[in-house]
């Protein structure tokens, strides 16, 4: 079954505790210094986002059918039986289509490397494959990061909306968008104002068919384009052939009368 | 022998030089010493001139094939050599490009390895490899007559229809393609550029530059290389031309008018105008001026045209590419000076390779025809003459 994150803003006191628990699972540096960064960076794959003391985080959303795993023209990153859409570095070539295509601008490079790497939260697959949840949910203090299966995840922040209908904004965001993700956000804030994408701009179609459409018409259109192709040139050749047989003809004709 | 350092000798070695500099800097010290690319920009101009316009500038190639070996336009047989020449230099250069642009460039022929069939860009590098072979084996023969080699012209001749095929196949799809590797990003290429419609334009842009190219190298060649212009030639293009920027125009007109964005389009904003310059240069000036038969006829008012036309198409896909981001990224960008000289080395290592290649090769094997063609004139004159002058008796 598919594993999600629910993250529920009311819930979260801001304590950044979960930007250290990732760090440290990922090997990143994290010290007063990159805690006090308020983006995502190729050190930095989550980033809990304050405004007004009410909070947010930002971290790949784990799409159900993902942008970079279609774009990647050496299928480096792939979507995870678990949930998690993970990363080969290994076949990387560094063209960054990946990031470009996201819809929520997720994944991040090593701009001062030599060897760079796209860098992002991928939802600790190891962890999970050991049935343990992901460092963030695991360290969180209050709940409001939560791991878990997405069907149940969706329906107890469904529970929680219909419970307490004022504290919250009345819709799950990435139950739907996109096609849905195993990132779910619940917030008393629009999320848009944390910078991420509105729903309505981002729509419930998943991102992988707007240039699949195109590309499934590719087997068809080459066996029928050649033909075409092929049959203008035997065309205008077969024509060409016939004028100068006819010329062979006259020639003869007139050596003939001659 | 001396070499005599003329104005434009000096302009090649001085960004040679930059280009080099920045080829260090590239590569010791990375992508992020070297450009203004950010996480925001992961695209910067080399993308959007090295790839979408390159490749685009590099069209002449098929179009020129098509018409003459598909459509039987034997006026322009003239012109097939230089543009396939055009052609396989563009790709050959679009390729030196990637290994600035890719961050790991070394492992570039993974793409044969590790094939996601599910990726445009996947679609695209295929193509590019197979058609850049393609062009191989249809410019080798200028190769092998300037060694007197005729056998393995005789065998290359012997597969010339399944070259001119294969090479237009593999335009179509990548050219359009090209566009479609935006397709993916609705949310964030501004609606003036994003449009469902993006294969076909990009594969009408081809065609129109692909034309406009060549009237273009046609006459700058004839100029540096103190050829005659051949105006039937030219004349025969720009025609097509001006039908090509008709249709591109209507293409784009039709898209605008069914996603309800005319009225959008004439508001002044930021994007606007950028659109308009766009718009303007590809459309609007050519357009006007080819629908004066007087500049369909005179060498200089194709040339201008043609310039137009190409300028008005690469701001076209640099909007794609850089300004349609701009408003989503929130804002602006300028590429750096060093990847600017990178892109400046690029080209005049195309227009190097080109004299060079028309200097050694028999790009233009007219020339010799006209050599041969002169004596008989001469008789001509020389019989002519006598005519004429026992006329007055």
């Amino acid at each position: 079954m598919s594993k999600a994150l629910l993250y529920d803003a009311t819930m979260c006191i801001g304590c950044k505790q979960c930007e250290g628990a990732c760090a440290q699972q990922n090997k990143l540096p994290y010290d007063d210094k990159v805690a006090a960064e308020s983006v995502q960076s190729e050190h930095k794959y989550t980033v809990v986002l304050n405004k007004d003391d009410k909070f947010m985080r930002r971290l790949c959303m784990h799409c159900e059918h993902p942008a970079c795993a279609s774009v990647c023209p050496v299928g480096a990153f792939h979507k995870t039986a678990s949930g998690p859409v993970v990363y080969d570095v290994w076949k990387c070539i560094g063209c960054r289509y990946c990031m470009v295509a996201c819809p929520f601008s997720q994944p991040k490079y090593e701009w001062q490397s030599l060897n760079p790497r796209v860098r992002k939260c991928i939802m600790c697959p190891d962890r999970i494959a050991a049935g343990k949840p992901t460092a963030c949910a695991e360290i969180c203090p209050t709940g409001a990061t939560k791991f878990g299966e997405r069907d149940e995840l969706i329906a107890e922040a469904q529970e929680r909306i219909r419970q307490n209908p004022t504290a919250y904004k009345p819709r799950i965001y990435g139950m739907k968008e996109v096609g849905g993700t195993s990132v779910l956000l619940l917030s008393s804030m629009n999320v848009e104002e944390y910078g991420y994408p509105p729903s309505a701009k981002l729509g419930e179609i998943p991102m992988p068919e707007y240039t699949g459409r195109v590309m499934e018409r590719i087997p068809d259109f080459i066996p029928v384009w050649t033909l075409v192709l092929g049959g203008i040139y035997w065309v205008s050749h077969r024509r060409e052939e016939v004028a100068s047989a006819e010329a062979e003809e006259k020639q003869e004709k007139n050596g003939g009368a001659r | 022998m001396k070499i005599k350092l003329t104005f434009w000798k000096i302009v090649f070695l001085v960004i040679m030089a930059l280009g080099l500099y920045s080829t260090f800097v590239r590569y010791y010290y990375g992508l992020g010493a070297i450009s203004n690319m950010t996480d925001q920009f992961p695209w910067g101009l080399w993308i959007g001139f090295d790839c979408l316009c390159g490749v685009m500038l590099a069209a002449g190639g098929f179009c020129i094939v098509g018409a003459v070996y598909l459509f039987n336009v034997e006026r322009l047989h003239s012109v097939v050599r230089p543009a396939v020449l055009t052609a396989f230099l563009g790709y050959l250069l679009f390729i030196v490009g990637l290994l600035f642009d890719l961050g790991r460039p070394w492992f570039i022929w993974h793409q044969m390895v590790y094939m996601n069939p599910h990726s445009v860009m996947f679609e695209v590098g295929m193509c590019v490899m197979a058609y850049t072979t393609v062009l191989f084996f249809e410019f080798l023969p200028n190769v092998l007559e300037r060694f007197n080699l005729h056998a393995p012209i005789k065998w290359i001749k012997k597969i010339y229809p399944v070259l001119i095929v294969l090479g237009i196949l593999l335009s179509t799809l990548h050219q359009s393609s090209l566009g479609s590797l935006y397709l993916i990003m609705p949310s964030k290429l501004h609606p003036f550029w994003y449009t469902p419609a993006l294969p076909f334009l990009f594969f009408g842009s081809a065609i129109s530059v692909g034309l406009a190219m060549t009237i273009f190298e046609s006459t700058q060649s004839a100029k540096a290389f103190g050829r005659q212009l051949e105006l039937p030639v030219l004349v025969e293009l720009g025609g097509a031309l001006l039908v090509a920027l008709w249709v591109n125009a209507l293409l784009r007109f039709e898209d605008y008018f069914h996603r309800g964005m005319l009225g959008q389009i004439v508001k002044p904003s930021y994007e606007s105008y950028f659109l308009w310059l766009e718009l303007t240069l590809a459309f609007i000036i050519p357009i006007g001026m080819l629908s004066f038969k007087k500049v369909r006829l005179s060498p200089q008012g194709l040339y201008l045209a043609s310039i137009f036309t190409v300028l008005g198409f690469i701001t076209n896909r640099l909007n794609i590419a850089l300004t349609g981001f701009e408003t989503y990224v929130g804002h602006h960008f300028v590429p750096k000076w060093t990847e600017f000289s990178v892109t400046l080395m690029i080209i005049a290592m195309g227009f190097a390779l080109f004299g060079t290649a028309v200097k050694y090769l028999p790009i233009y094997p007219e020339e010799h025809r006209v050599e041969k063609a002169r004596p008989q004139t001469l008789n001509v004159a020389a019989v002519s003459t006598p005519v004429l002058g026992h006329a007055g008796d």
